[in-house]
């Protein structure tokens, strides 16, 4: 009993980041593949900050009538990674529109079928 | 109680995971990938990550659902079925998954104290930030001052990708007189959005400027600052949006908010310090350390809101069919 709640959240970010992985490696849609991209990454983020949490104790803001706070050293790790996060998302869609401009289709499939016909 | 809604949240989150996957329709896939990222940032609250759930928040259920948005309208709005199925992806994911469950098994519990984790440098940051850096904030002070060497790395890696995306789609301008399809029916909206404009981006500025005190920072209040913008060039046109804020002066003010952040690193060395040392700044050290952390987080803003801008308005301001095509009205 002790193991499954102490290992819930951590196997639940597997689950989740096997879906992102799933959606990587077997969707054939450039966009849904961004997005699978962004479902691992925030499972990455959760495992992080779950790791992060001290049992009974509080958000790492120093105040009087508070001794035990969180590992706040994962949070900032994570914060940062979350905005490099949307940039680098922002990247990956920007080269997707040119590739529909240029392919006029976001499938993979597709795009390899012209690729080989050229 | 806690547990409960620990345990809540993560099946909520499981299951729009799998509905994203088996969903085809891309403009429901957005707004349920909004709906996680959602999901996640009260995760964060309920794991007492306030700052990541405020970044989270904005970033996540904010911004990029805007650029999924934008994305979809310029590709398609229905995935294909693929033609062919196998079941070697299944496969793969389910050993890969099942391996790191085997991983996780000598893992410490969550929320035990005594894990390593807890037991490097976190309780010296916990313990030395009210003498040292004098912020109560801890996340504030490792971010902008034990570890400002990382984040000035992770402010020069958005401006990166600001410089990629600008290169890629690039900002093209607008008239004015472009409006949005249905203009005359967002009355509402236009009247509203005009009120709550100041207020964003007042809101942005207390969330930089109070980011030592509470949850926030530069991160944050970047984030803030350009969705403010964003509203903006949603209701009034995006030609209107390019008048207020230009693309040019965005691309100056990215590169500014780095070379900011920087220049306050420099400025440490020229008065005896090291690179990023914030003591020597002022008479005292406590003091040094907020003129530091207060400079780099304005600089962090400054980049985040312009990089978000670049972006936002490098999608919303390409034609379908790429930069030649003629917009058909």
């Amino acid at each position: 009993m002790s193991t499954l709640l102490g290992h819930y959240n951590y196997w639940i970010v597997i689950v989740l980041m096997m879906t992102g992985f799933y959606t990587v490696i077997a969707r054939p849609n450039l966009v849904k593949k961004i997005i699978g991209l962004f479902i691992f990454q925030t499972s990455v983020f959760i495992l992080f900050i779950s790791m992060a949490k001290v049992e009974g104790g509080t958000a790492p803001i120093i105040e009087e009538g508070y001794s035990l706070y969180s590992n706040p050293l994962p949070h900032v790790l994570i914060l940062t990674a979350i905005v490099v996060g949307l940039a680098t998302t922002a990247l990956g869609l920007a080269l997707v529109v040119r590739i529909q401009e240029a392919y006029g289709t976001t499938n993979e499939d597709d795009i390899h079928i012209q690729d080989e016909t050229d | 109680m806690q547990y409960l809604v620990d345990i809540v949240l993560l099946g909520l989150l499981m299951i729009t995971g799998f509905a994203i996957v088996r969903m085809r329709s891309l403009l429901a896939v957005t707004m349920l990938t909004s709906i996680y990222s959602l999901f996640s940032a009260l995760l964060f609250v309920v794991l007492d990550a306030v700052d990541v759930a405020l970044t989270e928040a904005a970033i996540g259920a904010g911004i990029s659902t805007i650029l999924l948005l934008a994305t979809v309208a310029l590709t398609t709005e229905y995935e294909k079925v693929p033609g062919h199925r196998s079941l070697l992806p299944l496969l793969v994911v389910t050993l890969t998954g099942a391996a790191l469950i085997y991983g996780t098994l000598d893992m410490p519990h969550y929320g035990d104290p005594n894990a390593p984790v807890h037991r490097h440098v976190a309780p010296e940051y916990i313990e030395d930030t009210p003498e040292e850096v004098g912020v109560p904030n801890v996340v504030t002070s490792v971010l902008a001052s034990y570890r400002g060497y990382d984040t000035l790395g992770e402010v020069t890696v958005i401006f990166t990708a600001g410089v990629g995306v600008l290169a890629l789609l690039g900002v093209h301008l607008r008239k004015r007189t472009e409006q949005p399809h249905d203009y005359k029916m967002l009355v509402v909206l236009r009247v509203i959005a005009k009120l709550l404009f100041p207020l964003i981006l007042l809101f942005a500025l207390y969330v930089l400027f109070h980011g030592d005190y509470g949850p926030g920072g530069g991160f944050q209040a970047g984030v803030i600052f350009a969705t403010g913008f964003v509203l903006y060039a949603l209701t009034h046109g995006l030609g209107n949006a390019e008048r207020v804020i230009p693309p040019a002066l965005l691309g100056v003010l990215a590169a500014a908010g780095v070379l900011l952040y920087a220049a306050v690193g420099i400025e440490g060395m020229l008065l005896g310090g090291k690179f990023l040392e914030y003591n020597v700044l002022a008479d005292d050290p406590v003091s040094g350390q907020h003129l530091g952390i207060l400079l780099i987080e304005t600089g962090v803003g400054i980049t985040v809101a312009a990089v978000i801008l670049i972006i936002y308005f490098g999608f919303v301001s390409r034609r379908p069919g790429g930069a030649d095509a003629q917009d058909p009205s």
